[in-house]
């Protein structure tokens, strides 16, 4: 276990490597001088603009850019925006926004998302797979600004039980119309995989065993069916708990939460590369340490699973 | 029977429709619904965006910074929200015989919000230090005007100089300008943030004053949240013309605009910048006399490059405005953007020291068979074909077809969109003179007077000149309006120059912007001036 674990950090280090080269190039490469963007319609004063790029060293070659932004990078600096910020202020302030939002999100599609598919499956063909079927269909066919907009209408202006948008983006029980909203699409895949699942294992050698030894019901679906049911679910949560970090961009932009997604999405705007590949690298250092998580408990879950 | 009841809901969505704009434009007149007791200690929220640049005068450009400045400082003058002539705010009075050297005198009793007083040596410190290319400030060109300029900002290297020799302190009060020659509305851009004078604390260390500025201005500086939020507070000893009736101003952060509205509409946002597209449709319905629809300081045109071959012989001029001609101004200003600007029939926006309705003449006017006839008598469009060039990623693809459809349907000119990915890619062919046919061109006002509008980008080598027009008419008045006595000789000059614009067509004004925006039930007495901001010492906070 523990060499695994040890073979994997060290794979990471390439993957680190070449996903952020790929990152820098694709935003330093992309159209659009970003300190030409600071004058917008405006004729744009030479001497300071080659000033103010000597400054962000942008009139260097990209490789050289690269090597030194790399360099900073393992001694904590990301580096500044084009407004003279340290690019890990930025981030430190989105981050606790979003992993709040996150893990909301997360949390409710876990619950509600396994607690329907195993409802849906224990009741395969009935009425209650059926209606499941029906609402996860739904929510995966409805685009989340649709979503997030009906919310607003119906729970805002309507009902009035919340503002229309988040006042305070650390409240929780602000949060929660965002979270269920930024979970919904995810809630309908987890309900989806696990009804499948449990369909399936449902019918395995080791449940009629199970039965026959007289087990009680609880004990049967929560440690039989349940366990052995949730790989292909956490594999899924695995990689999605990455997407709702970075993909909020659509429902923060809604609420106005002020996240990861809101940030993103004006760096991208203003063209502000430093930030943008300082998020980027923070959301796959997410992404590796997710799916190194994931892979562990395959074997939690199912003990034929072993690794060397 | 089924007939007679879609009529009755066809009729009362049109009364309700009417009753709506008539209501919208009621309030452009700026009467306020209710007169309900005021707390004039109250505060208020306005819809900001995260500023770009620490907050310095000289470095703020873009609305989301500018806006808080220009709170938090007063300049030497500023302009009258209601009517934008300029009124002396920390001078007594700016004299000058020949429009090139100026005696400026301050009022006394004014003072920074750190308690020291605003001095001669406040503001020739800080435009010295504004100007010079080690400072990295955005606005420095806006001083180029003043002697010893090309010493602190050369146009390539390092400054030789930390002072420029126009500027000379008498005393405390008294200071001279010197420019290198006649600009007789420069007073008008003393008016720009830029010119904001900047206390001794500030060069210390100037990135963290950028991070807690100490201005001079109605409001000082409370706290930055960055991202969320820039809180200001009335200054009790501030001096100038405008005191605050109010406690202070939130500016609330918004990424999305459809947001703001949200917010605005649930009174958790108590005035809005500007309405989002999507919500344009509605929101006079919407917010009934809270809503406001009025022109702003900006125009949008099309201009031709003029030193393409195609388009230098004089008879094109004809064809220029042929071309104009065939453009519904009203219809696509309706349709296609919504109501969200209004056709323009000049140069230079209304509400703007030397507007002059009309200017444009009938070259503004929809007529297609005047202007197959113009088109004809100028030799006919270069190849039967014009093409229009913009950034795809602004959202000007719909108007720009419009305008195209406009001008195929009146001429027969065949007429295309020339779309570049990103604004970027657009600005590399305008800046290279790299175009061939016309390209998009977009103005907003930095100072109210005509000139802005005129002298900055189409006067020979101007640098907003991107046409490359060049008339010796033109430039001869406005040399003249330059070194002109008084403001109002200036305008007028100009004014004239306008009218060697309309002989020679080198762009099309097509449409003005406008201000579409709206308050809350917690605020009255909103009012925007031309620059499309609230006035914000005026806005009342209901009890």
């Amino acid at each position: 276990m523990g060499r695994f674990v040890a073979r994997r950090l060290l794979q990471m280090i390439p993957v680190f490597l070449g996903t952020t080269a790929l990152i820098f190039l694709m935003v330093y490469a992309l159209p659009g001088d970003q300190v030409r963007a600071m004058w917008g319609d405006k004729q744009p004063d030479p001497a300071q603009l080659a000033s103010l790029k000597h400054k962000f060293g942008l009139d260097l070659p990209l490789w050289q850019q690269y090597l030194h932004y790399m360099g900073n990078l393992f001694t904590g600096n990301f580096g500044e925006t084009l407004s003279g910020r340290q690019v890990s202020d930025v981030i430190g302030e989105a981050m606790p926004v979003t992993i709040r939002l996150a893990l909301m999100a997360f949390g409710i599609e876990i619950v509600l998302g396994v607690a329907l598919g195993l409802m849906a499956g224990l009741k395969r063909g009935k009425l209650a797979d059926k209606g499941t079927l029906v609402l996860t269909l739904l929510l995966i066919s409805i685009p989340v600004p649709v979503l997030g907009y009906l919310f607003q209408t119906i729970f805002a202006d309507q009902l009035k039980w919340v503002t229309p948008t988040v006042q305070d983006s650390m409240n929780l029980g602000q949060l929660l119309l965002p979270a269920i909203v930024l979970g919904s699409l995810s809630l309908a895949y987890v309900a989806r995989l696990s009804r499948t699942s449990i369909v399936e294992n449902v019918r395995a050698d080791y449940m009629r065993t199970a039965v026959a030894k007289g087990l009680p019901r609880r004990r049967i679906i929560g440690t039989h069916l349940l366990r052995n049911s949730m790989i292909p679910v956490i594999t899924f949560l695995g990689t999605d708990l990455g997407a709702l970090m970075g993909g909020a961009i659509v429902t923060e932009g809604i609420f106005n939460v002020k996240g990861v997604g809101n940030a993103l999405f004006r760096a991208i705007n203003q063209k502000e590369g430093a930030t943008v590949v300082g998020f980027v690298v923070v959301l796959v250092l997410v992404y590796l340490f997710a799916s190194l998580i994931v892979d562990l408990l395959y074997a939690v879950l199912d003990p034929r699973i072993r690794y060397a | 029977m089924r007939g007679a009841s879609q009529a009755k809901w066809v009729v009362a969505a049109v009364a309700v429709a009417l009753a709506a704009t008539a209501c919208g434009s009621g309030s452009t007149s700026g009467s306020s619904s209710s007169d309900g007791a005021v707390n004039a200690q109250g505060v208020y929220s306005y819809q900001g965006s995260e500023p770009q640049h620490p907050l310095q005068p000289a470095n703020a450009m873009e609305v989301g910074g500018g806006r808080i400045v220009k709170n938090l400082f007063r300049g030497l003058v500023d302009y009258d929200p209601a009517d934008g002539k300029l009124r002396n705010q920390v001078a007594d009075k700016i004299d000058t015989t020949d429009a090139q050297h100026y005696s400026v005198t301050l009022k006394s009793g004014w003072t920074f919000h750190d308690g020291t007083p605003v001095t001669a040596a406040s503001f020739v410190d800080a435009w010295n230090w504004s100007a010079n290319t080690k400072n990295n400030q955005v606005n420095s060109n806006w001083f180029s005007d003043i002697a010893g300029y090309d010493a602190v900002h050369p146009e390539k290297g390092d400054p030789t100089a930390d002072k420029m020799t126009g500027l000379k302190v008498v005393d405390d009060t008294h200071f001279t300008i010197d420019l290198t020659a006649p600009v007789s509305y420069f007073q008008y851009k003393l008016g720009y943030t830029a010119f904001s004078p900047l206390p001794t604390v500030f060069y210390t260390d100037p990135a963290k004053y950028g991070e807690s500025p100490i201005g001079n201005g109605p409001y000082k500086f409370v706290s930055w949240e960055h991202n969320k939020a820039v809180t200001l507070a009335t200054y009790d000893k501030y001096a100038g013309l405008d005191k605050p009736k109010n406690g202070g101003i939130v500016f609330k952060n918004y990424t999305a605009a459809e947001a703001a509205y949200k917010d605005l509409t649930s009174d958790n946002l108590d005035v809005l910048d500007q309405v989002d597209p999507t919500d344009l449709a509605n929101y006079k319905t919407d917010l009934g006399d809270r809503a406001v629809d009025q022109p702003m300081g900006g125009i949008t045109s099309i201009a031709f490059a003029m030193y393409n071959d195609a388009w230098k012989a004089p008879e094109k001029a004809k064809v220029r405005q042929g071309l104009s001609m065939a453009i519904d101004r009203d219809t696509i200003t309706k349709t296609v953007l919504g109501g969200s600007r209004a056709a323009a029939d000049s140069w230079v926006a209304p509400g703007v020291a030397g507007y002059k309705k009309g200017a444009c003449g009938d070259a503004c006017t929809y007529n297609p068979a005047k202007a197959k006839e113009l088109i004809a008598a100028g030799g006919g469009v270069p190849d039967n074909k014009v093409t229009i060039l913009y950034n795809a990623d602004g959202g000007h693809k719909e108007w720009v077809d419009a305008v195209c459809n406009s001008i195929r349907q009146a001429t027969g000119v065949e007429c295309v969109g020339d779309p570049k990915p990103d604004f970027k890619s657009a600005r590399d062919l305008i800046d290279g003179h790299k175009v061939t046919s016309i390209m998009r061109s977009a103005w907003q006002q930095d100072y109210p007077i005509n000139a802005n509008f005129l002298r900055d980008i189409y006067g020979t080598g101007a640098s907003a000149n991107d046409s490359l027009y060049s008339s010796p008419e033109f430039d001869k008045l406005s040399k003249e309006a330059d070194a002109a006595a008084s403001i109002d000789k200036t305008t007028e000059l100009y004014g004239e120059a306008e009218a060697v614009l309309a002989k020679d067509m080198p762009s099309i004004p097509l449409w003005y912007y406008k201000t579409n925006s709206g308050w809350d039930k917690k605020v009255q007495n909103v009012k925007f001036d031309s620059f499309g901001d609230p006035v914000f010492t005026q806005v009342e906070v209901k009890k």
